[in-house]
């Protein structure tokens, strides 16, 4: 365990304006534990008076070695870590896992898996703004909407309990298809979701859109252009706030996406209310890709029938020789990938989240490297936060919707 | 036995100092906000008005160490942020107490490496861990209220100064 | 291969000599380190405005090349993906920096540096960005083990409980 280190400003040197060195401007902590940043996220802050001439954010508290303890285990228990690295969107993670294996030994997955995967996804999608906007209107000092989206939050998390009998970290969503098939009240469930939740959404634009409050704090603050969001790596919502329509299921669709009929809102000014307003149609454009999945749901299996990678049905295991050794050989050694190198990406409520996964022909990953967005959209707030006050930083940082767990992996 | 039939009516309680004692600090225990990764997450599910802990009184977490005596540790602890949990711990003014909530804080929990360390209770002492990955809120509420038992056991010698 | 990547790989090939692969329809070149800013420079010129991701793999015990450092690209515009690889020693690994092109390749390259221990030279900023500064040793590297520890069951319970560094008060 090491100890806190005291830096001072001559460490700092190449990143502080001239004036720190002088005395002019205070250096100040807005520490790892703190309410307003969204988890332990540190930033030194160079302030003159209440103004942030810069700001220097010190990652790496949340640093869990993913990567390299993935290397460790076999494919099938790998995936429990990656429920964990951006724990807002863990069936999102599970997805991006389970295209990135199917990818690789090139499995097939049946047309029912591929709906209950886009239904639980943009399920998911929808519980992550819930919290984005509840924990960032909580900064703003609207603390009801904290109240409103965890309410909301739990009619979320009941359906994913019914089906994985996990609220948070399910691991429903396996390479070949799903775990098992959704219980006969799912249905019911989630149409009563689709039917209660737009004039909740209602309500939150009633509360919050047309306040003259909220538009003080965040019209006009932290704009960033198209450009620049592109040099700095930036996707998600805060890209098509500032103006280019790029979103990985219209544009490089996965998963079955290419059927259903949904718009990708766009604005033009890049600020912090834009990204509000597009993170709240985001969120009715999500219900509206579940009603159309499940729609069109098809009846059939939801597990491949490679049993060189999926373990077969347990009634199986009784009756046939077979399934016993599949089953027993993927249950001690594991699967073996060929070798090779790929990357597969999908749309998370924060970005684009990518998957670089090579193989060695064994059957632990070799190397798996996950390209979070929250790293790459935490890369532009120096650049967003010069010359404003510190409360329109912590706007700010509620804008860029960060979750430290993808930060630090 | 004789003075209480004699007060009777007036409104007038009699107990032990360990008992008033143990009733104050459990009625309003303020939590210290330390959320660091997807326990977090379930601990604002409890605070939050479907599981409401703001029964047991913890009607709002305090984030300045300096006014809490509760610090929940809800999340994996990485050796780069162990000195600043020891820190903030030494900040709080006694009595305190401190409940490891998940699997990572109680005993690092999926993740063993490099990164992690093991167990919340190698860099502060733990009085109440709770199991789960992430635990439910009713499960926080549930070793909430345990805490709660404990300190109304607990004698007045033992509490250090 | 998507067909309008093929000018696109046919410039790449004839200017800076790189080799094309392609594996389950991902495409990757691969090329010599010093041409790598060049490239890089070029391919925000054809239209890839997007530095996706920056990694790197370890081959070790392979001395040469024992890392090789992946750049990801994609361009918006054309619709396109593609990937760069570029083979690094293992003696004194370093890269030239293109923090100046895509600058979310400033902290990727810190990472790298953090991780594998792979220099690039030009970088404004290169220190550790996920370990403590005074950390010893690149954690991503293959000869770093993994900090395991035994996990304490009931039939090695005390023999841990001793051992175990407690807090004290």
């Amino acid at each position: 365990m090491t100890d806190i280190q005291e830096i001072t400003v001559q460490d700092l040197k190449h990143l502080v304006s001239e004036r720190a060195i002088q005395g002019e401007t205070v250096l100040l902590n807005m520490g790892p534990q703190h309410p307003s940043t969204h988890g332990v996220l540190r930033l030194l802050l160079e302030l003159d008076g209440e103004v942030v001439v810069s700001c220097i954010p010190d990652i790496g508290f949340l640093h869990t070695g993913i990567e390299k303890n993935m290397e460790a285990k076999t494919y099938a228990k790998a995936e429990v870590m990656s429920d964990r690295l951006d724990y807002m969107n863990t069936v999102g993670n599970n997805l991006a896992y389970s295209l990135a294996v199917e990818k690789l030994v090139d499995l097939d997955v049946p047309a029912r898996a591929q709906s209950i995967r886009v239904i639980l996804t943009e399920l998911q999608r929808f519980a992550s703004h819930l919290v984005w906007l509840g924990t960032s209107a909580l900064d703003l000092a609207a603390m009801s909407m904290f109240l409103y989206c965890f309410r909301e939050r739990e009619y979320i998390l009941d359906v994913m309990e019914m089906c994985s009998g996990q609220r948070m970290m399910t691991t429903y969503i396996r390479p070949g298809g799903l775990w098992r098939d959704v219980p006969v009240e799912f249905e019911a469930a989630v149409r009563d979701i689709l039917k209660k939740f737009p004039k909740r959404i209602d309500e939150y634009e009633a509360l919050l859109t047309r306040n003259p409050l909220m538009l003080d704090r965040t019209y006009g603050i932290g704009k960033l252009t198209g450009e620049e969001c592109l040099n700095f790596g930036v996707t998600g919502p805060m890209l098509r706030a500032s103006g280019i329509a790029w979103d990985l299921r219209k544009d490089r669709p996965y998963c079955g996406y290419e059927q259903y009929d949904f718009k990708v809102p766009t604005r033009t000014e890049g600020d912090v209310y834009a990204r509000y307003l597009v993170r709240l149609e985001e969120m009715r454009q999500a219900l509206k890709i579940v009603q159309q999945a499940l729609d069109k749901m098809p009846l059939g299996p939801v597990r491949s029938q490679n049993r060189k990678y999926v373990p077969p049905p347990r009634s199986e295991i009784g009756v046939s020789m077979e399934a016993l050794i599949h089953h027993f050989k993927l249950w001690t050694e594991g699967y073996s990938a060929p070798k090779g190198a790929i990357y597969s990406a999908v749309e998370s409520p924060r970005g684009e989240l990518g998957v670089y996964l090579e193989s060695d022909g064994g059957p632990k990953p070799y190397r798996i490297h996950w390209r979070t967005p929250s790293f790459d959209n935490l890369q532009s707030l120096p650049a967003m936060s010069k010359g404003v006050l510190v409360a329109d930083l912590v706007a700010i940082i509620g804008s860029v919707d960060i979750v430290l767990g993808d930060v630090d992996r | 036995m004789g003075i209480e039939q004699k007060l009777g009516n007036l409104g007038v309680a009699t107990t032990t100092l360990e008992q008033a004692v143990a009733w104050s600090r459990t009625n309003a225990m303020w939590p210290m906000l330390f959320g660091l990764a997807c326990c977090a997450i379930e601990m604002m599910s409890a605070q939050a008005a479907h599981y409401d802990m703001s029964r047991f009184g913890m009607e709002l977490m305090r984030p300045s160490p300096r006014q809490s005596d509760l610090m929940i540790v809800a999340g994996r602890v990485t050796r780069k942020m162990a000195p600043v949990l020891r820190r903030l711990y030494d900040q709080m003014p006694e009595p305190k107490w401190v409940i490891s909530m998940g699997d990572c804080a109680s005993c690092g929990g999926v993740f063993n490496n490099y990164a992690i360390v093991q167990g919340v209770d190698e860099v502060v002492p733990v009085d109440v861990y709770v199991a789960g990955c992430p635990p439910r809120p009713e499960a926080l509420i549930h070793g909430v209220l345990r805490l709660y038992e404990k300190v109304q056991s607990m004698k007045f010698a033992e509490v250090k100064s | 291969m998507e067909k309008k990547l093929q000018p696109i790989l046919e410039k790449l090939e004839k200017e800076f000599g790189t080799a094309v692969s392609e594996y389950r329809g991902d495409t990757s070149a691969v090329l010599p380190a010093e041409k790598i800013v060049a490239a890089c420079q070029r391919l925000q010129d054809l239209g890839f405005e997007l530095l996706s991701a920056l990694t790197a793999v370890d081959y070790w015990p392979e001395e040469k090349p024992r890392f090789h450092v992946i750049y990801q690209f994609t361009s918006i515009s054309l619709n396109l993906v593609l990937t760069l690889r570029v083979p690094v020693p293992g003696i004194k690994p370093s890269l030239p920096t293109i923090s100046h092109i895509f600058r979310n390749a400033n902290w990727r390259e810190r990472e790298l540096w953090d991780m594998f221990g792979i220099k690039f030279h030009g970088h404004p900023d290169l220190r550790r960005i996920l370990m403590p500064a005074d950390w010893e040793g690149h954690p991503l590297r293959k000869d770093y083990p993994l900090g395991y520890e035994e996990p304490q069951f009931t039939f090695n319970y005390e023999e841990i409980n001793l051992r175990k560094p407690y807090a004290k008060e």
